[in-house]
C-alpha cells in the first residue's frame, strides 16, 4: 500500500472512469434506506468553520475517518506544480508532538489502515479503524491540520520519493503519459492543464518553503470538512470533533482566481511516441458539468449517454466496435458531471491488430453520429438506469465508498443532502435529451484528439529464455 | 507516546479484541460433490455467490498455456438460447454483475445480485447456464484469442510484466506454476482446447461454492444444489507435485524505462501450513506492514530510492512464492538491491525485535474487524477457506494464532523457508 494518491492515479493514469454513475439512487434504494439500522447522515458545524458529517452504519464494529481539504492541483501556479501532492506526502512527516513516521505507526498500532489522495479539486486523508480507536485518529488529524513541522531533511528525502512516483506512474506508463499531454493541450489556460503529480522540472526545483507556503495558505479548519462513516453515534462524534478540532482557529483564506478557459474554436490533435505495442486513441470533447443542480439538464443527459455507450459489456462501444466489427481490442467512454473545473467527455481505446488509429477514430465518430442521427433506444436508457440503482445499493456494502461519495460531492460544492435531487434528475433524463446533448457537444470545434504512436523496444527482451543459475 | 503506557494499554487491548470471532460459516456438500460455504446476512438486500474451480493455469495441458484464462473469458459469451449481447444486457437489466479471475490454482466466477426474488432468480439462472452450458461460439473464440494475444504483446513491452514473467519462470522451473501464456502459445490454441479444458476442469467435484448475503439456509441449499446439478459431477482434481526449489541466481534484462523493476524471492509455503502465522507476523516487520516496515524505512524513508517497496508470502495449493518487489530510477538499481539484501540478511539472522513483534501483533490483531466489515470481504475469506479446505474456525482462531507467535518462531520459520542461496533476483531496466 504505497502512500498517496488513489485519486491522483485515477485522474492521471486514465480519464475518470464510469464509477460516478454509482451516485444515483432510486425509489428502491429509498425503501432500503428507511429500514431499521440503516445509514443515517448528520451534520454539525464547529465555530471555527469546520464541518463534520457523520453517517451511521452499524453493520460492523469499524469506522472510516476522513479529512478533506478544499484544495487540489487546480489551485497551483506555474513553477510549483505538484506542490499539493508533495504536501500530502509531507503530512506524514511529523509535528512537534508526533515525530516523522509516527503517524503511520500509531494508526498501525490501532489496527488501522491509512492513506491519502490528491486530486485536481481536493486533498483528502483517511483512516479505517476499529470504532473504539476513532478518538485517537481525530487527535492525530487535528494535530497535523495546524502543526506540521515540514523539516528540510525530511523534505529532501520525500521529494525523491515523489519523483520516483512520477517515473512509476506517468513516465513509464504510455496511457498515463498520453492523458497528461492531452490535458495540457485540451486546456490552455485553466489549471486542469497541469498534471496532479506536477511536471518533473517543478519537482526538481521545489523546496520545503514551497510546501510550507502551501500549507500555511490552505490548511485550516474553515477550508476542510471531516467525514465519519461507521458504527458510531453522531452526537458522540460531534463531541469528539469539538474536543479535538474545536481548538484550532479559523484563518483567512487566499482568494481563488477563476482562470476561465477560453472557448475552443477548432480541432486540436497531438501524437505521443512511447515504447508500447498497442496504439491508443483518446478523444475529449468540452462539455458542461453541474453548476446549478436544479436547473441543469445537460450534465445529467451526458451521464446517461456515457452509460449507454460504455456502462456494461454489451453497451454500444463494446458491442459494436469490439465485438461486432472487431475494430478495437478495447473501447470505452467516460464523463464526470461533478468537478470544480471544466468538463470533458472522453472516448478512448486501442485498435485491433491490423487496424489503424485513423480507422478506430472513425469508428468512435461513427458511434457518436449514430446517436446524433437516431438517438438511443428506450430499453438502452432503462438498462442504464437499472444499473445505476443497483450500483448505489452495492455501495452500501462499503463504508469507504459511502464516505467517498459524500466527500466528492462536497468537494465541488454540492451538499450531500442534495444527493437525492441529483438522482431524481438523472432518473428523469429522456431519450430526446440524450440525443440533444450528442448533437450539441460532439462537434470538432471543441474536440481534442490524442494518439499514442507505439515504438518498439530498442532490443526485444528475451523474457522467456532459460534462467541462468538454475540446475 | 510513552512506551510503557503503550505496552500496558496494548496488552489490555489485545485481550479485549481476542474475543472477536469471525462470521458464522455453515458448510455442507451437494449430492454431486461440490463443497458449499454459507454466511447468512440480511442487513443489505444483496446476494453474493462465488464459485471456485480447481481450474487454474497449473491445470493446463502441456503446450496449451493460456487455455485456462481463455476458457474463463469465454464462459459468458454464449449459452443455449442467448448470445453474448443478450447475456450482458440481461445482467445489466437486472443490475447484476459478474466478475472473476484465474490464478495458478483457481478459476473464479462471482455473481453479485440484488436479493429480491425477481432479480436474483433470473440472475442465478444465468449463472447456472454460464457455468454448465457455455457454448464457446467460434466467432467469440477467435476474437477473444486475438484480444488476448494483443494484450500479451502489450504486456511484453512493460518492465513490470517482463519482470513478473521472468520471476515466475525462474522460481518454478519445470513445475506447472511456471506455465505462462505467450502470444505464440495463445495463437496456437483451438476452440477444441477450450472445450476440452472446460470439460475436464469445470465440474462439481472441483467446485467450491461460497454464498454470502440475504438468503435463508434452505434457499442457499437449493441454490447450491441447482448450481452443482447444472455441471457434470466429474472427478476431483489431482494433487500437484511439490516444486523443486531454485538454486538462486540473478537475471538482468535491459529496458528503456526510467525505472528498473526489481523482484527477489522463491517458492515457500502451502496454504494451510501452520508456519503461515509466524511468517505473516515476521513479514509485517520486514516488508508487509506498509509504511512501518524495515524495507519501507530503509529504501523509501531514509534514502528516497523508491515510491513503493514491499514483501509478501502468497501461499497456494502447492508452495507459493515469497516476493520482495520495488521500482527505482535505473541508475540506482544496484544501490536499492544492496540495501534490500542487507535488510533481509539482518532480519534473517536476528528476526524482529520484541518491539517490532508487538507492533506487528497490534496491527494484525487489531485490524481483524477491518478484514470482515463488508459482505464482499467476508465472501473473499469464505471462498478462500472453502477452496483450500481450511478449518471452519480459521477466522475465529486467527487472532489467537497471531498472538501465539514469538520472535523465536519467526526466526525459525524464516530460516526454514528463506534460504538466501535459493533466492532468485530479477532486474528489468537499464542497459
Amino acid at each position: 500500500m504505497p502512500a498517496a494518491c488513489t485519486d491522483t492515479c485515477k485522474f492521471y493514469q486514465k480519464p475518470p472512469m464510469t464509477m460516478r454513475y454509482a451516485r444515483m439512487i432510486h425509489l428502491l434504494l429509498i425503501l432500503v434506506l428507511s429500514g431499521p439500522a440503516m445509514a443515517e447522515t448528520y451534520e454539525h458545524r464547529l465555530a471555527n468553520g469546520l464541518r463534520v458529517i457523520v453517517k451511521e452504519d452499524r453493520r460492523a464494529p469499524t469506522a472510516v475517518h476522513m479529512v478533506w481539504y478544499r484544495v487540489g492541483s487546480m489551485d497551483e501556479t506555474s513553477g510549483s506544480t505538484g506542490v499539493a501532492h508533495v504536501l500530502e506526502h509531507m503530512m506524514f512527516k511529523g509535528t512537534p508532538s508526533v515525530g516523522p513516521g509516527e503517524f503511520n505507526r500509531r494508526v498501525a498500532a490501532a489496527g488501522g489502515r491509512d492513506n491519502a489522495f490528491t486530486s485536481r479539486d481536493y486533498t483528502a486523508y483517511f483512516q479505517q479503524v476499529p470504532k473504539e480507536r476513532l478518538p485517537e485518529m481525530m487527535q492525530l488529524e487535528a494535530d497535523r491540520m495546524r502543526h506540521l513541522t515540514l523539516d528540510e531533511n525530511e523534505f529532501s528525502q520525500e521529494i525523491k520519493v515523489v519523483m520516483e512516483e512520477r517515473r512509476l506512474r506517468t513516465e513509464d506508463q504510455p496511457q498515463a503519459l498520453l492523458f497528461e499531454r492531452m490535458s495540457a493541450m485540451a486546456f490552455q489556460s485553466h489549471p486542469y492543464r497541469v498534471p496532479i503529480i506536477g511536471w518533473m522540472s517543478d519537482l526538481e526545483s521545489m523546496t520545503a518553503a514551497d510546501a510550507r507556503d502551501w500549507y500555511e495558505r490552505w490548511y485550516a479548519p474553515n477550508n476542510a470538512y471531516v467525514i465519519v462513516v461507521g458504527d458510531v453515534e453522531h452526537q458522540a462524534v460531534f463531541r469528539l470533533a469539538e474536543q479535538h478540532y474545536g481548538q484550532l482557529s479559523a484563518r483567512t483564506l487566499s482568494a481563488r482566481k477563476p482562470q476561465i478557459e477560453p472557448a475552443q474554436a477548432g480541432l486540436r490533435r497531438l501524437v505521443v511516441k512511447a515504447p508500447a505495442e498497442l496504439p491508443i486513441v483518446m478523444m475529449a470533447y468540452k462539455v458542461p458539468v453541474i453548476r446549478d443542480l436544479e436547473r441543469d439538464i445537460d450534465p445529467y443527459a451526458l451521464e446517461m449517454l456515457s452509460a449507454v455507450l460504455a456502462g456494461h459489456e454489451a453497451a454500444r462501444l463494446s458491442r459494436n466496435l469490439v465485438r461486432q466489427q472487431r475494430l478495437a481490442v478495447d473501447a470505452a467512454a467516460s464523463y464526470d458531471s461533478t468537478s470544480r473545473g471544466p468538463g470533458l467527455f472522453y472516448l478512448y481505446g486501442s485498435p485491433s491488430e491490423g487496424k489503424t488509429r485513423t480507422e478506430f477514430e472513425a469508428g468512435l465518430r461513427a458511434e457518436l453520429a449514430l446517436v446524433q442521427r437516431d438517438g438511443v433506444a428506450a430499453d438502452e436508457l432503462a438498462r442504464a438506469k437499472a444499473q445505476l440503482i443497483a450500483a448505489q445499493i452495492y455501495k452500501l456494502d462499503s463504508m469507504f465508498a459511502q464516505a467517498m461519495e459524500i466527500g466528492q460531492l462536497e468537494s465541488v460544492g454540492i451538499a450531500h443532502a442534495q444527493h437525492r435531487r441529483m438522482i431524481d434528475k438523472l432518473q428523469a433524463v429522456s431519450a430526446e435529451q440524450v440525443q440533444d446533448v450528442a448533437r450539441k457537444y460532439f462537434v470538432d470545434d471543441v474536440l481534442t484528439v490524442a494518439e499514442l504512436d507505439p515504438q518498439p523496444l530498442p532490443r526485444a527482451p528475451r523474457a522467456r529464455s532459460p534462467f541462468v543459475g538454475r540446475h | 507516546m510513552n512506551p510503557m503506557r503503550c505496552l500496558i494499554g496494548c496488552v489490555l487491548l489485545l485481550a479485549v479484541q481476542l474475543a472477536a470471532a469471525g462470521p458464522k460459516i455453515e458448510r455442507w456438500q451437494t449430492p454431486s460433490g461440490a463443497r458449499v460455504l454459507f454466511v447468512e446476512s440480511h442487513s443489505l438486500p444483496i446476494l453474493d455467490v462465488q464459485v471456485d474451480f480447481a481450474a487454474g493455469t497449473a491445470r493446463e495441458a502441456d503446450g496449451k498455456a493460456g487455455s485456462a484464462a481463455l476458457t474463463h473469458a469465454l464462459l459468458d459469451l454464449g449459452v443455449p438460447g442467448m448470445d453474448e449481447t443478450q447475456i450482458a444486457s440481461r445482467l445489466a437489466d437486472l443490475g447484476a454483475k459478474l466478475s472473476g479471475g484465474v490464478d495458478m490454482d483457481r478459476a473464479s466466477v462471482a455473481l453479485r445480485t440484488l436479493s429480491m426474488a425477481d432479480k436474483r432468480g433470473p440472475a442465478l439462472d444465468l449463472l447456472r447456464q454460464i457455468l454448465g452450458q457455455p457454448l464457446f461460439p467460434n466467432d467469440a473464440f477467435e476474437r477473444e484469442r486475438a484480444r488476448t494475444v494483443a494484450a500479451l504483446k502489450e504486456a511484453l513491452t512493460r518492465p513490470d510484466a517482463i519482470a513478473s514473467k521472468t520471476f515466475w519462470a525462474a522460481i518454478y522451473g519445470a513445475h506447472p506454476y511456471a506455465r505462462q501464456a505467450t502470444p505464440e502459445s495463445v495463437s496456437a490454441l483451438e476452440r477444441s482446447d477450450v472445450i476440452d479444458f472446460h470439460a475436464s476442469n469445470y465440474n462439481a467435484q472441483r467446485a467450491t461454492i461460497a454464498i454470502v448475503g440475504d438468503l435463508s439456509r434452505a434457499e442457499a441449499e437449493a441454490l447450491a444444489a441447482d448450481l452443482s446439478l447444472a455441471m457434470p459431477a466429474g472427478k476431483p482434481a489431482e494433487a500437484l507435485a511439490e516444486p523443486a526449489l531454485p538454486s538462486g541466481g540473478e537475471r538482468r534484462i535491459a529496458h528503456p524505462a526510467a525505472q528498473a523493476h526489481l523482484l527477489l524471492g522463491l517458492p515457500t509455503i502451502r496454504r494451510g501450513d501452520p508456519e503461515f502465522f509466524p511468517l505473516l507476523v515476521g513479514n509485517y516487520s520486514l516488508g508487509g506492514g506498509g509504511f512501518v516496515s524495515r524495507l519501507m524505512k530503509e529504501v523509501r524513508d531514509k534514502r528516497g530510492l523508491a515510491y513503493s517497496v514491499q514483501s509478501y508470502f502468497h501461499p497456494l495449493g502447492q508452495l507459493g512464492p515469497f516476493q520482495i518487489g520495488m521500482q527505482t530510477k535505473k541508475e540506482q538499481a544496484d544501490e536499492a538491491l544492496r540495501v534490500t539484501r542487507e535488510v533481509l540478511a539482518t532480519f534473517l539472522s536476528q528476526g524482529p525485535s520484541e518491539a517490532e513483534l508487538l507492533a506487528a501483533k497490534q496491527n494484525l490483531i487489531g485490524s481483524f474487524p477491518l478484514r470482515l466489515d463488508s459482505n464482499r470481504k467476508i465472501l473473499e475469506n469464505v471462498a478462500l477457506i472453502g477452496f483450500y479446505d481450511l478449518p471452519l474456525d480459521y477466522l475465529d482462531r486467527y487472532q489467537e494464532n497471531i498472538e501465539r507467535v514469538t520472535v523465536e518462531r519467526v526466526r525459525a520459520a524464516f530460516s526454514r523457508v528463506l534460504r538466501p542461496g535459493q533466492m532468485v533476483t530479477v532486474v528489468v531496466g537499464g542497459e
